[in-house]
């Protein structure tokens, strides 16, 4: 039946080289772990992604029930996390990935950085994928306020303060993230709510299609 | 036809860059100004509000005063207390100086930390502050505490909005 569909989508938008080109190619066998054990190392950008992938889904679902509002946040979240069925597992995953992609990232900056892979032709790869990181932390800096109780506040105040240490533009870069010149309130909360759901997940799509765009164009780098 | 100095090719590509960029320039422009808006927006300080602190009542030792009022912040008004530390300096003028740290803004205590008696001390990072508010060298604070300006209303201290001061 699936087989049937498909060949009948096939036939007229000849979609096989689509995926084809996405998902068909060959495994180098420096990378394969099940050839080298030590290929493992290998894994943690894929894994890195995978984690994500969890980050955007756990999170689409977390906004079923959450409110980006200084009265509600944070009962929103006590009420999703200890009223609604696989509540607790759902942000768990949302608040336990958010480290893991970290970890997982810096793994795999670790591999890329002493295998040298981050050398020409690469060079750009490398910046994209520092550009990511950037993004993780942003979206993790940002993510931390959500459940507004008193370690995401203070935690923003601090952030705020090290912000307003820029030189020249620092004030305006407080207010501009803050919502008011001196108040983490009620437009801090939705000004990061705006950030951490929609701005960085739009600048991390665009960057990690560029990052593996890059990856498919360029290959895999070589053994050592 | 060779005195043409711009080809149809020309003129239309500038004409079609002209009116798309006019036309990013007509979404992109409402949305900028509507992010930007808190950073243009000018903040009506210089509201005193009254302690129940009398002013002859200040000694040499700084003391905590902490006071209330209506803090409108976007779409809420809420009550919000805040604290000065506030003593008489030796020619008997007023000081009311802000508790937050000017490293990471936590929280400093006056006369708290045992090892440093007449500092002003922030338990985040062993921050410390003389009496008049002056960071002290090699501690992590790059700057001295803010102070409130004040008034007296019927012999009552009333503090304003806390301000930097230059470095001492």
């Amino acid at each position: 039946m699936l087989n049937k569909i498909y060949d009948w989508v096939d036939e007229r938008l000849d979609i096989t080289p689509l995926w084809r080109d996405i998902a068909d190619h060959e495994v180098p066998e420096h990378v394969n772990p099940a050839h080298h054990f030590s290929a493992f190392v290998y894994c943690f950008g894929g894994l890195t992604f995978f984690v994500t992938v969890i980050q955007i889904l756990s999170g689409m679902f977390l906004t079923m029930y959450y409110v980006p509002d200084i009265k509600n946040a944070w009962e929103s979240i006590y009420y999703l996390q200890n009223e609604v069925a696989f509540g607790q597992i759902v942000r768990g995953m949302h608040h336990w990935g958010a480290s893991l992609v970290i970890v997982m990232m810096f793994l795999h900056t670790l591999r890329v950085f002493f295998q040298g892979a981050y050398k020409k032709p690469r060079e750009l790869n490398w910046i994209v994928g520092v550009l990511i990181f950037f993004v993780m932390l942003a979206l993790g800096l940002t993510g931390y306020l959500l459940p507004w109780d008193m370690k995401a506040l203070f935690a923003t105040k601090v952030t705020i303060t090290i912000i307003e240490s820029v030189p020249f533009i620092g004030e305006y870069l407080k207010i501009l993230l803050a919502g008011h010149s001196d108040i983490v309130g009620a437009q801090t909360i939705t000004r990061f709510f705006a950030i951490h759901v929609f701005f960085l997940p739009a600048a991390l799509f665009a960057l990690m299609a560029a990052h593996f765009m890059m990856i498919r164009k360029q290959g895999i780098s070589g053994p050592l | 036809m060779s005195k043409q100095r711009v080809t149809r090719r020309q003129f239309l590509n500038y004409t079609l860059t002209g009116v798309g960029g006019f036309m990013a320039a007509g979404m992109l422009m409402p949305m900028v100004r509507f992010a930007v808006d808190p950073v243009l927006q000018h903040n009506a300080a210089g509201d005193f509000v009254v302690t129940d602190k009398k002013i002859s009542d200040l000694t040499n030792e700084p003391v905590r005063v902490d006071f209330t009022f209506d803090q409108k912040d976007a779409w809420y008004t809420s009550e919000v207390t805040n604290t000065a530390w506030v003593y008489k300096d030796e020619n008997g003028e007023v000081i009311a100086l802000s508790p937050i740290c000017k490293h990471l803004g936590c929280t400093v205590d006056w006369n708290k930390d045992k090892a440093n008696p007449e500092h002003f001390y922030c338990p985040c990072h062993g921050g410390l502050y003389t009496k008049d508010g002056t960071n002290v060298p090699g501690t992590p604070p790059a700057a001295p505490l803010d102070v409130y300006p004040y008034k007296e209303v019927d012999g009552y201290l009333a503090l304003g909005k806390a301000e930097p001061r230059k470095e001492a």
